[in-house]
């Protein structure tokens, strides 16, 4: 697997990405680590990862998440998707950048059922909405967590993480004194 | 009044509205502590009867903040990190994070560390694989199949303890390579491991291929079509079981894999029994691939072990413990480790699925973003589709034969 | 002059109370059965104790009931996050006494090598806990010397003396994160160098 050969491939990919996607309104590139990439206003994303599954035969959904570029920007949060075509064996990467500390993205679960799971965690983690998701709620922290955690002006030690259990635990506290307080 | 007989074929109970016994639906929790859900996971699920309605999986009992912590850790102290994602196969998520960075760094990694990767990878896919085996035999209440697989597992376990000094969580691999050669005792523990694995697998087998009780609990429970496999994001044996033959390993190689000779097993039905039938010939597939790559260190002993960036790479140990240059050099990789700026997305064939990794550097020592796209995330979203409408027993079956372990899911 | 004579001690210092007290916790330490609370990777070193190489069941623990409410030792193994602190505390609860707790690998134990947002940095934040085991994961051999440990602390146990005097009321909920003293033993400030058994 020589890097050559690499390199054609995923110009391949990449030559059939921008044939398949001239009508939108995108740039299609080869990333860094040689994946074909294409970058496109937040508003296409739907449009353009409809066209990737019908006509180019990309049926797996790899990866759906977010980047956060930093706290003051206007440019903030740059989704990143990624497709697999196993028919063709290539993948191609998509990429948006969002403006707003609260961005809101379509989503593609109608598209791919799969990507449920991972739209709600960028939901949970950075605070990314997506429209048109039927189940939007926090995934991995706990229902009525206040904050983002993987965004980038919260600290990773986190801010007051007990609460919710120190909540918990006084009402089941105050609960059982009041009834032992009745008998 | 109509009398209603139950059909008892599996998985067609039929819960019917005029049946005068026709209760309300139950909201049962089967709770994160709970010894078959393979970890922390709660299912709510409601229940008419024993057909299970609706099944809405809870997550993030183990969410650990991983991604955040690569962030303040940095590039080279995250090793540790990513051995306890998929906890039982270390040294795969090891290979897969290590690929990510080296297609970052643009390094390439010397053919016998090539070599000696593939013999842990495949070793690791047995030792998960294994896993599988057990616990999903012994929430079928199939006890002896759990102290069987155990026992191959302490194999396992004593050769890699020998090797990397560790016997879970080794943390082995660096980038460019690994941290040591292997050395004559380990590869004879290897190769006496790797000789006697398919009789060993032959056993188990026996013990449930043919199995009465196995084949009614697993054959036509919880079937996935390939178009629903592929929607849904599965990969790893849960795709293959469903007749795609999509395998990292053979159609985007990585680590020499296109030079070793082995086949892709692949089911039919999509169902419980076709994903166990593709792990145990995994597992005979893997012990192939490790004997081919234990051959080829016997070939290639002396040569090096990791490559010669001095940028991103680690001075050899001894050097370290000489002189003071080198003693610096590796303070500096370690604690401040630069990789050049860009992205990369690294994926290996994890015993779950495809691991990938998809890297973010803005070129200082802050990673600005990793992102673990792990298999068990989407093997955990296939757990409505496949269980809904079922009876509640079949549950156990599905969660143990779709394979997830909430390290990775969580993360 | 000081001495105590045999009428004026206690009854719980007697003969009979004190063999009564180790011939209960010679019982007790014998039948531990553990609750596993495998939570992550040591969950995996857990189950490996109990399979054939490193038999726990030798040691008594022969039923690993995985449900509170049949268990005596809970062992938790792996990171407790927040989110999970309110299950395991419930599990906890459930346990009837008498109960010990493991902290078995430095996650539990410390929080380990998760300094982060949601992963509880110690479970004695939320349990009183009887003995700590470090590694990650421990070898097995490692939490069979521990188990042995308590088990030397079980029995410097007095239960004679608590049901004589009262047994601390443990149903109360108490006050505070870990409400009883973890070593319900008389707690002796030991020498360094002391070995069990040794007066101090």
């Amino acid at each position: 697997m020589t890097d050559e050969n690499n390199e054609v491939a995923e110009n391949a990919t990449q030559t059939r990405v921008s044939e398949l996607l001239s009508s939108l309104e995108c740039t299609v590139t080869c990333a860094y680590d040689g994946m074909a990439s294409v970058q496109c206003a937040p508003e296409l994303i739907h449009a353009i990862c409809a066209k990737l599954k019908t006509e180019g035969g990309f049926e797996g959904n790899t990866l759906v998440t977010a980047i956060d570029h930093g706290a003051g920007l206007e440019q903030r949060f740059e989704m990143v998707y990624q497709f697999l075509s196993m028919e063709h064996t290539q993948r191609v990467r998509v990429r948006a950048m969002t403006t707003g500390d609260d961005p809101e993205v379509d989503t593609i679960t109608d598209l791919w059922p799969g990507t449920a799971f991972s739209e709600r965690e960028c939901f949970d983690l950075l605070g990314v909405r997506f429209a048109g998701h039927e189940n939007l709620r926090r995934i991995l922290m706990p229902e009525g967590f206040e904050h983002h955690p993987l965004r980038k002006d919260f600290p990773h030690i986190g801010i007051e993480p007990d609460k919710l259990y120190q909540k918990w635990d006084e009402e089941r506290r105050s609960a059982f004194a009041e009834k032992e307080a009745g008998k | 009044m109509v009398t209603k007989y139950m059909d008892y074929r599996p998985g067609f109970a039929q819960s019917d509205h005029d049946d005068p016994l026709h209760g309300e639906v139950m909201e049962v929790n089967i709770g994160p502590q709970h010894p078959a859900t393979h970890g922390v996971l709660r299912l709510g699920v409601d229940l008419d009867g024993e057909t299970m309605e609706k099944v809405v999986p809870d997550l993030g009992f183990l969410h650990r903040g991983k991604e955040k912590a690569c962030e303040g850790l940095g590039w080279a102290k995250f090793f540790p990190h990513t051995d306890r994602l998929d906890y039982v196969q270390p040294l795969i998520n090891n290979i897969g994070y290590a690929i990510a960075l080296e297609k970052l760094a643009k390094i390439e990694v010397p053919q016998r560390a090539q070599e000696i990767r593939v013999l842990l990878m495949e070793i690791s896919r047995i030792a998960a694989h294994l896993i599988y085996l057990g616990t999903s035999s012994i929430d079928l209440g199939a006890i002896t199949m759990f102290f069987n697989t155990f026992k191959e597992r302490e194999n396992i376990y004593s050769i890699l303890d020998a090797y990397t000094g560790h016997r879970m969580n080794n943390t082995y691999v660096r980038i460019g390579g690994l941290y040591a050669d292997v050395d004559e005792n380990v590869e004879g523990m290897m190769r006496e491991f790797l000789e006697q694995f398919s009789d060993r697998v032959d056993e188990f087998e026996k013990m449930l291929t043919g199995n009465r009780i196995w084949y009614d609990r697993n054959r036509n429970v919880g079937v996935l079509t390939a178009d629903e496999a592929r929607a849904w994001s599965l990969t790893g044996p849960n795709l293959r079981g469903t007749g795609v033959e999509w395998d990292i390993r053979k159609d985007e190689p990585y680590c020499g894999y296109e030079t070793y000779d082995f086949d892709i097993p692949v089911g039919t039905v999509g169902d419980c029994y076709d994903r166990y039938m593709v792990r145990v010939e995994e597992m005979r597939q893997s012990c192939r691939i490790a004997l081919q790559a234990l051959d080829r260190l016997d070939q290639s002993k002396g040569k090096e072990f990791l490559a010669e960036d001095r940028r991103y790479i680690l001075p050899p140990r001894s050097k370290v413990m000489d002189s003071m240059e080198e003693l610096i050099h590796q303070f500096k990789i370690v604690t401040d480790l630069r990789l050049p700026k860009g992205e990369a997305y690294g994926a290996v064939e994890a015993a779950k699925g495809e691991l990938g990794f998809y890297a973010v550097s803005d070129g200082t020592s802050v990673p600005a973003r990793l992102h673990i796209r792990a298999p068990g995330l989407m093997n955990v979203q296939a757990i409505p589709l496949l269980a809904e409408g079922r009876l509640l027993s079949d549950i156990v079956a599905i969660i143990g034969s779709l394979d997830f372990v909430m390290g990775e899911v969580d993360r | 002059m000081g001495q105590v004579s045999l009428t004026d001690a206690p009854f719980s210092e007697s003969f009979a109370a004190t063999n009564l007290d180790w011939v209960v916790n010679w019982a007790r330490k014998n039948s531990l059965w553990p609750m596993p609370l495998g939570l992550s990777c040591c969950g995996i070193e857990l189950m490996a104790m109990f399979g054939p190489k490193f038999d726990l069941a030798r040691f008594g623990a022969e039923a690993a009931r995985f449900t509170p409410r049949q268990c005596d030792l809970l062992v938790v193994a792996g990171t407790l996050t927040w989110k999970m602190a309110q299950a395991v505390r419930l599990v906890y609860d459930q346990m009837p006494e008498p109960k010990w707790v493991m902290s078995m690998g430095v996650c539990a134990s410390t929080g380990g090598m998760y300094d982060t947002y949601s992963v509880v940095q110690g479970i004695d934040s939320i349990l009183p806990v009887d003995v700590y085991v470090p590694g990650c994961p421990p070898r097995p051999d490692a939490v069979i010397d521990s188990i042995i440990k308590l088990q030397d602390r079980i029995q410097l146990e007095r239960p004679t003396r608590d049901l004589l005097e009262g047994i601390p009321d443990y149903h109360d909920m108490g006050t505070g994160a870990a409400e009883r003293q973890p070593n319900r033993a008389v707690i002796q400030k030991k020498k360094p160098g002391a070995l069990i058994g040794d007066d101090i």
